[in-house]
């Protein structure tokens, strides 16, 4: 099959009722949840999925929508960390609208990067990111204003704080917030994804040559990618950090962050916008208990299984998990 | 700042930088042969350095002896991983590709820690020791040995791609794979030789690096980083670039820790490489 019978078979709105009668339906069950009074273990593995799952779901847009490869998108995820909580600590501004300077920060890092990245495609571009987020690392580790090493301190409310967003007694609100965060991201992903922007990222991504003589702007896109991305991954950081409420440079910018998003996406399934959720589901709670059970016996058994479950997708079902999915629940029936 | 410390500097940065060049050789030349960038090369190197510790350590050999048991070791493991990942993935895009080998990296590195822990070890009075004074430039003796047997090997590499029946084979499989079987070169074995190669040239690296440098599971990571940098830099499937651009990324290193701050010593390597890459997206040596 050649890329046009491949184009010509794509639905354009492939959307199916079933997956609204899906959706609805999980959707109600996780806002009833917390109302059950699960203890605070689940909901911290819940909070965990919906943050890793919005974590790569940033990351699919860039790698499964726009075609760039970046293996240091945790960069974003301190950025947002980190302004988040330096307007906080040192201004008080509320954390609020912190993580909008944060999303701001990481959109202006993203075009900065980017410019100098647009000339770089595949290996050079998937190198470069790997160097850059680790260059971040080690900025954040000597830059005296956030902290250096020992990192930013979020100041402790007395109790319960809606306006700093801290939370002591209970993680339910967090749970509220991180799965607000996550309906509105796939919501806006999604509408990316049917919008104007995201066909012609898709087109940039098949074919660069063919895209830019339809007078599509290859640049252009390929930084608005990369800037759409970068403001998805920033609000995780900030929210990320008040919930640890410790900022540091070895946490917000570890190297794992990069891998565990190229990792949630490749496993739930690249380029399809359910692919990160499913990707979350699955793998967090088996870092996490693998965590609980094999924990003490040497601090990296959670990464052996990353390593081996990636190359194991990689072998046999390049497509992701998402591909097990029968295609009728997913997509609308073909109109001929 | 003495024209002395510049001299040393410069001293040390080019023993360093024959070895960058010798762990990039090998990144080069898989990736000439078949397109994939092995993001598990410092992973491989960690390998290396330890079964040179582990031959020091449970056999009482010391590294300078158990370079061609270290060598064997890593041509083995090469071919491991080519019959047991890359043979499947050789047809995938390039972004499974790349997440293949980045998985590899990882679950190597997380086995390394679980079984050895992520203690720093050092062989203990190897027989290169101690340093010479030449012109008031110190040069430590492992130092020296260790870039003057990567050099060899370099040349001895470069040879052998450019002089032997094998390494012509080589080549045909990297500029036409098709056009190679047809002429009787079955590419598989190709792709096999070239890993061992590669992973061989790490062997020696890691090996004569064990005799001073520290040991532990995320050694690696930087000479992994800087592997990149030079192959990208020399241009991807350059093998004579690499040895440019190692030299070049080792002095930048020194030279820019030196004067200007040793903690953002990646920051130099990294800004010159985008400034090549930018001006000159093919590398200084690139075929494309």
């Amino acid at each position: 099959m050649n890329k046009l019978d491949i184009a010509k078979s794509e639905p354009l709105w492939n959307t199916n009722k079933n997956i609204i009668y899906i959706i609805s339906f999980v959707l109600m069950f996780l806002i009833a949840l917390p109302l059950f009074g699960l203890n605070s273990f689940y909901l911290h593995l819940f909070i965990m999925i919906f943050m890793h799952a919005v974590m790569a779901q940033s990351w699919n847009v860039i790698a499964g929508f726009s075609g760039q490869i970046s293996l240091g998108h945790g960069a974003f995820f301190g950025i947002g960390a980190y302004s988040s909580s330096f307007f906080f600590v040192q201004y008080g501004i509320s954390p609020w609208v912190s993580i909008f300077i944060g999303m701001f920060f990481s959109a202006i890092v993203a075009v900065l990067i980017g410019i100098p990245m647009l000339r770089l495609s595949g290996h050079y571009f998937a190198i470069a990111t790997l160097l850059i987020g680790i260059s971040f690392q080690v900025v954040f580790q000597r830059w005296e204003l956030v902290g250096a090493a020992s990192g930013l301190w979020v100041p402790l409310t007395q109790g319960d704080s809606w306006s700093s967003l801290q939370f002591h007694s209970s993680k339910a609100p967090y749970y509220y917030i991180f799965l607000f965060f996550l309906v509105i991201s796939f919501f806006a992903v999604w509408l990316l994804n049917r919008s104007k922007i995201g066909f012609r990222l898709r087109a940039v991504r098949d074919d660069a040559q063919a895209a830019s003589s339809l007078s599509i702007s290859v640049s252009n896109y390929k930084i608005i990618a990369f800037v759409i991305s970068a403001m998805i991954m920033a609000p995780m950081g900030s929210l990320f950090g008040q919930y640890i409420l410790i900022i540091d440079p070895d946490r917000m910018f570890n190297i794992e962050i990069s891998i565990i998003v190229l990792l949630i996406t490749v496993l739930g399934g690249i380029g399809n916008i359910w692919g990160p959720l499913i990707g979350a589901a699955i793998l967090i709670p088996i870092s996490e208990y693998s965590r609980i059970y094999l924990g003490g016996t040497g601090g990296a058994v959670d990464l052996i299984f990353y390593g081996l479950i990636l190359m194991i997708i990689c072998i046999f079902r390049p497509e992701g998990l998402i591909s097990f999915v029968p295609k009728d629940i997913l997509e609308r029936k073909k109109q001929r | 700042m003495t024209s002395e410390i510049i001299l040393q500097a410069i001293v040390t940065g080019l023993m360093m930088g024959l070895i960058y060049a010798l762990i990039a050789a090998g990144l080069s030349l898989i990736f000439g042969l078949m397109d994939i960038v092995n993001f598990a090369h410092g992973e491989h190197l960690m390998l290396s350095m330890f079964s040179s510790f582990w031959l020091w350590s449970l056999f009482g050999i010391d590294p300078i002896f158990s370079i061609p048991i270290t060598i064997l070791l890593m041509a083995l493991c090469g071919i491991v991983t080519h019959y047991f990942l890359i043979r499947y993935i050789l047809k995938a895009k390039m972004l499974i590709q790349i997440c293949a080998t980045f998985g590899l990296s990882i679950f190597i590195r997380s086995i390394a820690q679980l079984l050895w822990t992520p203690d720093f070890r050092n062989v203990d009075k190897p027989l290169l020791e101690g340093r010479l004074e030449v012109a008031s430039v110190f040069i430590g003796q492992p130092q020296l040995i260790a870039s003057i047997v990567c050099l060899a090997a370099f040349i001895g590499l470069y040879l052998f791609v450019t002089r032997t029946e094998t390494g012509l084979a080589l080549q045909a499989t990297a500029q036409d794979r098709h056009a190679a079987e047809i002429l009787g070169i079955p590419s598989n074995k190709m792709f096999a030789i070239g890993w061992a190669i590669g992973l061989g040239c790490v062997g020696v690296a890691g090996g004569m690096m064990s005799n001073y440098f520290f040991i532990f599971t995320d050694v690696g990571i930087n000479f992994a980083l800087f592997a990149f940098v030079a192959v990208a830099l020399g241009g991807f499937g350059s093998i004579i670039g690499c040895l440019y651009a190692g030299i070049i990324i080792g002095l930048v290193e020194s030279l820019g820790g030196l004067l200007i701050d040793p903690s953002f010593k990646l920051l130099y390597v990294f800004a010159i490489y985008l400034l090549v890459v930018i001006y000159r997206p093919q590398g200084l040596f690139g075929r494309y």
